[in-house]
């Protein structure tokens, strides 16, 4: 998967990058802030960081944004394409069941057509895929996924944790663009809700919930509540307890475990780590 | 004290207070460019400054959202401390359980922005839940939906108006166990309803609010009144 790689390619040829991505950012902050002659001193350095551009080299892309729009609408035809079967599958209850993964298949089908909106009125070119571009047992590792319910429901609650955190590790690539950036957080915190609801589904349904694990809508401690180590690179790193430097379990002297201190806070995974999660889900 | 005195020393508190709990190379990179160009800023909105239309003032620059999100989630854990204190009348152990959950979150939320925002935290905000019936079911989840929505709708809209990519990424762990939170809630209500069109709309997108629309609605359950006036806007 190539399109996975644009990221470090373009970190491996202009390592500095996020730093100017920041500059820019700021620069339009206090562009927008300025008013005074006295201010008007910074007008040039302010449009030169605004306009500063990402290296352009015909083997790399010109704009870290699209990227990342590409990158989130990569993820979002694996969910779609992915409902769409579970959906078709004849295996889902009737009912309260149905009715859900039909309501997030249709979310995950108006995010593709959103950003496939977003880049082509951006001027750049969406990547496309279809239904034959995926393997949703990840090459045999989860050979019911279309025919056993509960096998379904934990590749689709894997999906949406995963979405979840790949989303808040590329929203800082976005902070330059407002529009964009409030865009994706939207399909972020939408992408937090069905993973709720599908863990909700899957402690009602018991199936490959691992004994003396209780699944709730958030996430405890790296815990995936679900009976598979397969699953388990999309839950690493979720135990963390210390943010920014502030140890949260007992934080201010209140009564915090480290279990509620580590559900309190999702954490983001990198795009290297998402493509490992993803790329066998790919045909 | 001036309105360019007071734009130094909210800097430099700023700097102490966050030097520790943020990446110092992000932070200074900001504050160091941008220091003699916001303060000259700050000093040509004289009208922004202060305290003139009452209240507690949030501040400005990432500073002030930290402070609106800081108030947020002390309103909410003081809602959730109240309803595990008091629960409402047929409260079913997976409802107790899952609500003290949440409260542990809300609470650990609260706690994480008053020790990173330290000497620039806002003080602890007075409630005013006269219009919650906490004994009843209805009244406290529609509460807990309303302000989880809420929560949700703030931090979609405050993300762009930070400028460290590092606080955009600590706001966007917390914003999606909001939304896990809210989606829970809703279910309780009405089973299925996580993420229906009072939620996303139909381009699948979630809420997202303004602070001033968000504090206009906070504002009808806090005693203590809030200054918005210095909160970025774009």
């Amino acid at each position: 998967m190539n399109l996975f790689n644009i990221f470090s390619e373009i970190e491996q040829s202009d390592p500095e990058i996020y730093d100017r991505l920041d500059n820019r950012r700021k620069a339009m902050k206090q562009f927008a802030n300025v008013t005074g002659k006295v201010a008007l001193a910074s007008i040039p350095f302010a449009l030169g960081s605004m306009f500063q551009k990402a290296s352009a080299s015909p083997t790399s892309p010109s704009d870290i944004i699209i990227d990342t729009l590409n990158f989130a609408l990569t993820l979002e035809y694996l969910e779609s394409e992915f409902y769409k079967k579970a959906v078709a599958s004849g295996i889902i209850p009737a009912g309260n069941a149905l009715s859900a993964l039909t309501v997030i298949r249709d979310h995950e089908v108006a995010h593709v057509n959103f950003l496939k909106t977003a880049i082509t009125q951006a001027g750049a070119t969406p990547v496309s895929f279809t239904a034959a571009s995926f393997d949703f047992t990840a090459k045999g590792t989860f050979p019911g996924v279309f025919s056993d319910y509960g096998t379904l429901l934990a590749v689709a609650q894997t999906f949406e944790d995963t979405g979840v955190r790949a989303y808040k590790g590329q929203a800082p690539n976005l902070i330059s663009n407002n529009a964009y950036l409030t865009a994706a957080l939207r399909i972020h915190s939408v992408e937090a809700r069905h993973a709720a609801h599908l863990r909700e589904m899957r402690k009602a349904h018991g199936s490959l919930v691992p004994a003396g694990v209780d699944v709730k809508p958030w996430i405890t401690l790296n815990q995936s509540g679900i009976g598979s180590p397969a699953v388990q690179a999309s839950y690493d790193g979720e135990e963390n307890v210390t943010q920014a430097g502030v140890m949260i379990t007992n934080i201010g002297g209140q009564q915090i475990s480290a279990a509620a201190a580590s559900e309190a806070f999702d954490e983001p995974l990198t795009k290297e780590q998402i493509t490992a999660i993803v790329t066998p889900f790919f045909a | 004290m001036s309105d360019t005195e007071s734009s130094k020393e909210e800097l430099i508190l700023a700097n102490e207070g966050l030097e520790k709990a943020f990446s110092r190379r992000k932070f200074f990179g900001i504050m160091g460019a941008g220091t003699a160009i916001m303060v000259t800023a700050a000093a040509c909105r004289k009208d922004h400054g202060g305290n003139m239309n009452g209240g507690v003032n949030l501040g400005s620059g990432d500073i002030g959202i930290l402070n609106y999100a800081y108030a947020l989630e002390q309103l909410e854990a003081a809602f959730y401390t109240a309803v595990i204190d008091t629960p409402y009348s047929g409260i079913s152990t997976m409802e107790m359980s899952y609500l003290k959950d949440v409260r542990d979150h809300e609470v650990a939320h609260r706690e994480f922005f008053k020790a990173a925002l330290s000497t620039k935290a806002i003080q602890a905000l007075e409630v005013n839940f006269s219009a919650i019936d906490f004994t009843s079911r209805t009244s406290v989840l529609g509460t807990a939906k309303a302000f989880e929505d809420l929560g949700v709708s703030a931090y979609n809209g405050a993300g762009q108006l930070l400028v460290d990519p590092g606080l955009l990424g600590l706001a966007g762990k917390i914003v999606s166990v909001e939304a896990r939170h809210a989606a829970l809630i809703r279910d309780l209500i009405t089973p299925g309803s996580f993420g229906d069109m009072t939620a996303v709309d139909a381009m699948g997108l979630d809420l997202v609010r303004a602070p001033k629309e968000v504090l206009s609605i906070a504002g009808a359950y806090l005693k203590t009144k809030l200054n918005a006036n210095n909160l970025p806007t774009s």
